[in-house]
């Protein structure tokens, strides 16, 4: 998540939502996010919410962090039964960071468990981890298959050295096949995350980072155009000229090329930036975000929606434990989405979906729009004959164009 | 200062002393006239607000002087008490006709030179009204106290210039007074007193006439023969229009109602118009009752030289703008404009000015004052252009000029002056040479600096050609140019195109042997301006139908962010807003989203940017 949180409405102490989110809750999927703020290094492209030290004050640290989250998720219990919400088990579970294999296997299972006792796990339930190359052994791996865990998501970003230097990755990329192995043998399924567009990196080396990681025939792959954000050393350095800044076209080309080789390899986009092997194979947890499903984000800076109701948590660790300790909610604003911005939210989002948005319920503006959208080339017209607003592969580099066009100005 | 000062209405011509100071900009004009109005004491020292004269904002921080004002102050020289009337003058070239009515209100001049800089090319040509008038000139050195002071180099040029010895030249210093009370007491002596006949009807030259927002117009006069009185019906002779004399009175330097204004003096007249036009400046004020049979010479309507279209980069502010330029017209004589409508730009004004930085001050006062934001497209002269079948198309606008047989096409010339130190001529020649420029002649000034003169298309100075001049002289060069006829020329009207939609903003009327240079700088111009397209954007220049320059914005290819930063769908959302937002201060040349940005860039020179910081 992005280091500064949006600008909202005060959220109330005892967490307790408006009336509207918990309309229809029922019917809607549940899923729970846990954030963990960790890394052992800091990136020079990151600017998510994440801390190196081991502590960080005001009772906040590593080795208590899992016991801090433990008693967000039965605050969340309470919050969401005082709402009215649909006492519902979850669908997904969802470990990201920073690097949440950074902390034990043992403390990772234990928040596992307390979701568990909160809530309970769907059949099938997909449970995810991200984790660093570097940061993960047979064991480790192994106990995390035992606590519940059915996925694992590596961080490889590229599988060439300069490119890694840049990003500041410390793991060596002979370290990806191990890990992987590693993983598929405790029974989980594995996504790798790549990187494209780094400063300095060639056409080769992308092609060269999507055969490294094709030859593990990943279950699930992501691929993420660097987003130089503001404020990070990354940033800096581009300003300062010690290393190229990279340009939109660079990032065509190069998803063009992850679409082609990706697509041989017979694997298929489901949203902007991922792809899977089969229907199965599709992040779960990734879809609820673009699909505007319910889900509890614990964890500081984490973000959370449950019907129409999104909010998020105070960012700082440390002010995150002290709320939790005092028995209060963690989150630091949150906003309510009247029926324009949820409509907004919701062609934003899905758009990006390779099951894509139906034509029907586009507002009438949105509608005449298709027409102008088929003649540029941006969706499928087979799809849009059958009622669907589907990006071509085009359309997906400019999806953002495409939303703007589909909404009203 | 005077123990006694004389009444208006009853001082005796022979204790009068008009006159008036000649500057550059910046050569401390104001400064002095600060001085002078604290040594005579009508300004009291705590009441001090530098450069009191300048009223407007605008001018305080240009440090330039647009409207001129008159202010009486007693001086005592051997027992006798005088009345000095300083007439404030304009300093830019725009305002030429201005400075020659203010001159003629004078019977003197001080010709205020800065010591460490010497004469600018203004200054003479302003000089020279002067001298045509007979005024007698006072040379004064200001800045002194300036460490970079040259006094005996810039003394004897201007002994050469004018005539007499160096040692005439006064030496003063407006900002610690030296030598101010010198210059007052040179004034009484070596400047002579009015003269005109007390007995005719009443001839007062009016030489500035000012919009007051309580008083409504405040006409300045010079009052040649006869006298006016309060109350009395007064007519303005050019339009035979009369009005009653609701007040009368001097300015010392707030207005005082006097019972009247005689021979020689100098004051102001209220008469309750609202239009600085029904009160035009070279016109002259008479008795009703008892006209005169011959107006004062020398009057001339204003003649807007330079023309371009503003427009409100926020279409609703349309009417913002047309009302504006009606109050601005209320106190500027010289201003005329038209609602003119761009395909691009939507619904303005086409506005024609004295000069480039007369447009440039309007622009800034209707932003400032009217909170406004413009788009000002590129200035442009007036054409003459006579068609096959003898009709005659007068075209101030690009897109006015006429698409039939053409049978000759006539542009307004200048004669310009430019002074520089000598080591620029070759520069000065090289630039007037490309602007089409007729050299015709040049004069040693003293010894290392130069007068050139040339003989120009007003076309071809209007927009960036004295940034130029000043870059390539150091800053040295300065130029001062009037109007000098017209001439034919081998014109051609270029247009510019969108993915094939004309856009009649960025039009240009130039030279055929210019138009290829304009072709290839506006559509290089635009291709970085206009961001790139869901689609590829040809650019091109045509003449006619003929394509002469042709640029192409690529296809934007990516316009997607990659990930959703941890279901902060709430960020995502705003960015989509903002970027709405931004499409909404786009305006569409057919399928193409320009952005207004764009057309001011496009339409503006960088230089002209650096002017407006000065």
């Amino acid at each position: 998540m992005p280091s500064t949180l949006p600008l909202g409405d005060p959220s109330p102490a005892d967490g307790v939502l408006s009336p509207a989110a918990a309309a229809g809750s029922p019917d809607r999927d549940f899923g729970l996010y846990v954030h963990i703020p960790f890394c052992a290094v800091r990136c020079g492209y990151c600017d998510f919410n994440t801390y190196t030290a081991a502590e960080l004050g005001g009772g906040a640290s590593q080795a208590s962090y899992a016991h801090t989250v433990q008693r967000e998720l039965e605050f969340a219990g309470g919050a969401l039964a005082k709402s009215g919400v649909a006492h519902r088990p979850l669908n997904t579970v969802f470990f990201g960071g920073g690097t949440p294999t950074l902390l034990p296997s043992q403390d990772l299972a234990r928040v596992l468990q307390t979701a568990k006792n909160v809530w309970g796990l769907e059949p099938g339930a997909e449970v995810t981890t991200e984790a660093n190359p570097d940061s993960v052994s047979p064991e480790s791996l192994e106990e995390l298959a035992r606590a519940g865990f059915t996925r694992v998501s590596f961080g490889m970003q590229s599988a060439v050295p300069h490119v890694l230097a840049v990003l500041d990755r410390t793991h060596s990329p002979e370290r990806v096949p191990l890990a992987v192995e590693w993983a598929r043998a405790a029974g989980l399924k594995v996504s790798l995350d790549l990187i494209y567009g780094t400063p300095g990196e060639q056409l080769s080396d992308w092609q060269a980072s999507l055969e490294a990681a094709l030859s593990l025939t990943p279950d699930h792959l992501s691929a993420y155009a660097l987003i130089i954000e503001d404020g990070t050393a990354l940033a800096r350095r581009i300003r300062r000229g010690e290393v190229p800044m990279v340009d939109d076209d660079d990032h065509a080309d190069k998803y063009e090329l992850a679409e082609d080789m990706l697509r041989s390899a017979g694997m298929s986009w489901y949203e902007v930036s991922n792809w899977a092997r089969t229907g199965e194979d599709r992040c779960r947890h990734n879809l609820a975000y673009w699909k505007g499903h319910d889900w509890w984000g614990a964890g500081p800076g984490a973000h959370s929606h449950v019907g129409g109701t999104r909010w998020w948590n105070v960012k700082h660790p440390a002010a995150y434990a002290q709320r939790l300790g005092a028995g209060t909610s963690p989150a630091a604003g949150r906003e309510t989405l009247d029926e324009s911005a949820r409509y907004v939210e919701d062609v934003l989002l899905r758009t990006r979906l390779a099951e894509g948005f139906p034509t029907a319920g586009l507002q009438p503006g949105g509608r005449r729009a298709v027409a102008g959208l088929i003649a540029d080339g941006l969706i499928d017209p087979a799809e849009a004959f059958k009622g669907v607003v589907r990006l071509s592969g085009r359309g997906r580099l400019l999806a953002d164009a495409v939303v703007r066009r589909l909404l009203p100005d | 200062m005077a123990r006694t000062a004389p009444v208006p209405a009853a001082t005796d011509p022979a204790i009068i002393r008009n006159f008036c100071i000649i500057a550059h900009i910046d050569h401390g004009k104001s400064t002095l006239a600060d001085r002078m109005l604290q040594l005579t004491g009508v300004v009291e020292q705590r009441d001090m607000k530098a450069q009191y004269l300048d009223r407007m904002d605008i001018e305080r921080e240009r440090g330039i002087t647009i409207k001129s004002q008159a202010v009486r102050l007693p001086w005592e020289l051997d027992d006798v008490s005088y009345a000095l009337n300083m007439i404030d003058t304009p300093g830019h070239v725009d305002f030429t006709y201005e400075v020659s009515r203010s001159l003629a209100a004078c019977e003197g001049a001080i010709l205020l030179v800065d010591a460490a800089q010497g004469i600018e090319a203004q200054t003479l040509a302003n000089l020279y009204l002067a001298m045509e008038n007979d005024l007698t000139i006072i040379p004064v050195l200001n800045k002194i106290d300036l460490p970079a002071a040259q006094p005996e180099k810039y003394a004897a040029e201007l002994a050469s210039l004018i005539g007499g010895n160096p040692e005439d030249v006064l030496l003063v210093s407006g900002k610690t007074g030296v030598g101010v009370e010198a210059l007052l007491d040179k004034i009484v002596r070596d400047l002579p007193p009015p003269v005109g006949d007390a007995n005719a009807p009443a001839r007062a030259m009016i030489f500035d006439s000012v919009y007051d927002t309580y008083r409504g117009v405040v006409t300045y006069v010079r009052v040649v023969d006869g006298h006016l009185s309060p109350r009395e019906r007064i007519q303005m002779m050019s339009t035979r229009a009369s009005h009653e004399l609701l007040e009368i009175g001097v300015s010392s330097p707030e207005p005082t109602p006097s019972k009247g204004l005689g021979v020689g003096e100098v004051g102001y007249l209220i008469t309750g118009v609202k239009d600085v036009r029904q009160s035009k400046v070279g016109d002259t004020v008479t008795n009703l009752a008892k006209p005169a049979s011959a107006s004062l010479s020398g009057y001339a309507d204003p003649k807007p030289m330079v023309f371009s279209g503003l427009y409100p980069l926020d279409g609703a502010d349309y009417p913002v703008l047309r009302d504006a330029l009606e109050k601005l017209m209320l106190n500027d004589a010289a201003l005329v404009y038209e609602p003119e409508t761009s395909a691009a730009l939507g619904f303005g004004f086409r506005v024609g000015f004295l000069g480039l930085l007369h447009l440039e001050i309007t622009r800034e006062r209707l932003e400032r004052e009217y909170n406004l934001s413009l788009i000002s497209t590129a200035p442009n002269v007036e054409y003459e252009v006579t068609l096959e079948d003898k009709n005659v198309v007068h075209v101030t606008n690009p897109s006015e000029y006429p698409v039939g047989k053409i049978a000759a096409v006539r542009e307004p010339m200048v004669s310009a002056t430019i002074l520089a130190p000598n080591e620029f001529v070759g520069a000065i020649m090289e630039l007037c040479q490309s602007r089409r420029g007729v050299m015709g002649g040049m004069d040693y000034l003293s010894e290392d600096r130069v007068e050139i003169r040339y003989r120009l298309p007003l076309a071809e100075i209007v927009f960036d050609f004295f940034d130029i001049l000043k870059s390539r002289t150091r800053g040295y060069g300065s130029l001062d140019w009037k109007a000098d006829g017209d001439q034919v020329a081998d014109l051609v009207k270029v247009d510019i195109m969108l993915q094939g939609e004309q856009v009649d903003a960025f039009s240009a009327i130039t030279h055929r042997d210019k138009a290829y240079a304009y072709g290839v700088m506006m559509t290089g111009k635009l291709r970085e301006l206009i961001p790139r397209q869901q689609f590829e954007v040809p650019i091109q220049a045509a003449i006619g139908s003929r394509i002469i320059a042709r640029e192409s914005i690529r296809a934007i290819r990516k316009d997607v962010l990659a990930k959703c930063y941890g279901g902060d769908i709430t960020r995502k959302r705003k960015l989509l807003e903002k970027q709405k937002e931004g499409k909404k201060r786009m305006k569409m040349v057919g399928r193409v989203e320009v952005p207004q940005e764009a057309f001011i860039a496009a339409l503006s020179s960088d230089s002209s940017k650096d002017k407006a910081k000065k």
